[in-house]
């Protein structure tokens, strides 16, 4: 394989997004699992599948849809699933969860009705439902790399006001923090790492690249560095074993990953209790 | 000894949630160094006053100033340490270490975009001596008994060096003898530190003796004074406002914490 990655650009390409997106991913699901708002990120990729629908079907009916990368449509529909979460949890104030189904239903609406209209998309769409190793371009690739130094700015600049919301917002708000911006900029941010990551894990699997590194993390881990460290190492581990492992038996990586990440979590688990 | 700069002053506060009262005509006002207990029965409005205080809620009528100036145009949220009820507070299994928690206190203080440095780190350590919890800076939260928990979210709270001190029923969940320890710590801090401390409590016996006053709340204030003056209070007075009989205890004063 080491030979292939130096000859096929594709290959390159799904290595280096993969890596990516194997750090970025559990760093900012870490902040999403310990909120309790795990589900977000799945009706986020719902909606990601609404917008690479949504540019698929218009990509055989206007000729500019044609020449632009699916990929866009996607993430911006993932920003503008991400707002009206926040502006849905805002108006059921007492049933804050509601928000999440609503959008989640809303977006496979939507991916349904533009995946009639276009009667199908065969392998274009597989791809973007379960990741692929060849469809990476260098594109994409760029794409990943851009988000990813958002991401890892945002963590960076703002990881003591992330943690003190995340850990007890009541108190986080009477420090006087702006809940409300770092939220919505939040959401942002997860909006577009499912973006970023839908060409390799593909949208129904991201969610879990975001979720089952940290249900692992949270395990052993003691402080949240070391959540956030053993999340980010767990991540990877996923991503170059499902890698390898979908490149030898020619199958998408998006299940490679995940089961190599279900893997892990059943491990951890069983050792945590060999040791009690 | 106390100075006599106003920390809050409620004025004529009233506020209703759709058409029901919470809280009727509600004046208050607490000074450098006081240690106030705010105490009622369920449902006597006294978490919606605290609310209304820390700008959580905006009161249908009246006035709040705090530092001597109008509510909303007060920044100095690092003046104001607040610890909610152990309960509230956070998920058991969150995997932070109790440095890290109290951290966190600094947050708002060092403002956005900046990193924790040593001095921070430092600082936080500092504040876990004044609980005597420094010897578990780096233990998981979650591994400690609900007393140590309150402890370290009161350090938390102190690390900004804050001149007032709100906590919101800090003990439940928390066992007696540990009540009683936490509650002399809370009066240490006051006397030696000279942090102003509002507390509201269901344990009227035990915050009773420590506070230097205390004001009754059922749903518009019934009595507020010093601690002197309460004492003056018959039972049948007491009882009459809190709703259901109550009997004075005489039990030992705690023990200072060691």
């Amino acid at each position: 394989m080491i030979e292939a990655i130096f000859t096929y650009e594709f290959l390159q390409n799904a290595i280096l997004s993969g890596l990516i997106i194997g750090l970025i991913a559990p760093m900012l699901g870490l902040f999403i699992v310990v909120r309790r708002m795990s589900m977000i990120s799945d009706a986020l990729s719902h909606v990601a599948l609404a917008g690479i629908a949504g540019s698929l079907y218009l990509s055989q009916q206007v000729l500019f849809f044609a020449a632009l990368n699916p990929v866009y449509l996607g993430m911006g529909a993932a920003v503008v699933g991400s707002l009206l979460i926040e502006r849905l949890r805002r108006v059921y104030k007492s049933f804050e969860e509601l928000a999440i189904p609503i959008i989640l239903s809303a977006g496979i609406g939507f991916g349904a009705i533009f995946i009639s209209l276009a009667k199908g998309f065969g392998t274009d769409l597989v791809g973007y439902l379960f990741g692929s190793v060849s469809a990476v371009s260098r594109q994409d690739l760029y794409i990943v790399m851009f988000i990813a130094v958002m991401v890892i700015g945002f963590i960076y600049f703002l990881y003591k006001e992330l943690f003190s919301l995340a850990f007890d917002p009541e108190y986080a708000r009477v420090s006087g923090i702006n809940e409300r911006v770092i939220q919505a900029a939040f959401m942002i941010i997860t909006a577009l790492v499912i973006g970023a990551s839908m060409r390799i894990v593909g949208i129904l699997l991201v969610s879990s690249l975001m979720t089952l590194p940290v249900a692992a993390a949270i395990q052993v881990a003691k402080s949240y560095k070391g959540a956030l460290a053993y999340s980010i190492l767990f991540g990877e581990i996923a991503v170059v074993i499902g890698l390898i492992s979908a490149y030898y038996l020619d199958i998408a990586p998006g299940g490679t990953i995940v089961v190599t990440s279900v893997f892990i979590l059943l491990l951890v688990l069983f050792w945590k209790k060999v040791r009690s | 000894m106390y100075m006599t700069n106003s920390i809050i002053n409620l004025e004529h506060i009233t506020h209703k949630f759709n058409h029901s009262v919470a809280l009727s005509d509600v004046s208050l006002e607490v000074k450098q160094g006081e240690f106030w207990a705010l105490i009622g029965p369920n449902g006597s409005g006294k978490s919606t006053l605290l609310k209304i205080i820390l700008g959580l809620l905006k009161p249908s009528q009246g006035t709040i100033e705090l530092f001597g100036g109008p509510i909303d145009s007060f920044n100095q949220q690092q003046r104001i340490g607040y610890v909610s009820q152990k309960s509230n507070a956070f998920t058991t299994k969150f995997p932070a270490t109790v440095l890290e928690v109290v951290k966190s206190g600094l947050t708002a203080k060092k403002g956005l975009f900046k990193r924790f440095n040593k001095e921070d780190e430092q600082q936080a350590i500092d504040a876990l001596h004044i609980v005597k919890m420094a010897d578990r800076k780096d233990e998981s939260i979650g591994d400690l008994s609900g007393g140590q928990q309150q402890r370290v979210f009161i350090a938390r709270a102190l690390v900004s060096h804050p001149d007032l001190l709100i906590m919101d029923e800090p003990t439940v969940g928390i066992d007696r003898q540990n009540v009683e320890s936490f509650y002399s710590m809370l009066s240490e801090l006051n006397r030696e530190y000279g942090i102003a401390i509002l507390l509201v409590t269901h344990e009227i016996d035990v915050v009773t003796k420590l506070a230097t006053h205390i004001a009754c709340l059922n749903r518009s204030i019934h009595f507020h004074g010093v601690h002197a003056d309460y004492e003056k209070m018959s039972e049948a007075e007491l009882s009459g406002w809190y709703g259901h009989p109550i009997r004075r205890l005489h039990q030992k004063e705690t023990e200072p914490v060691k």
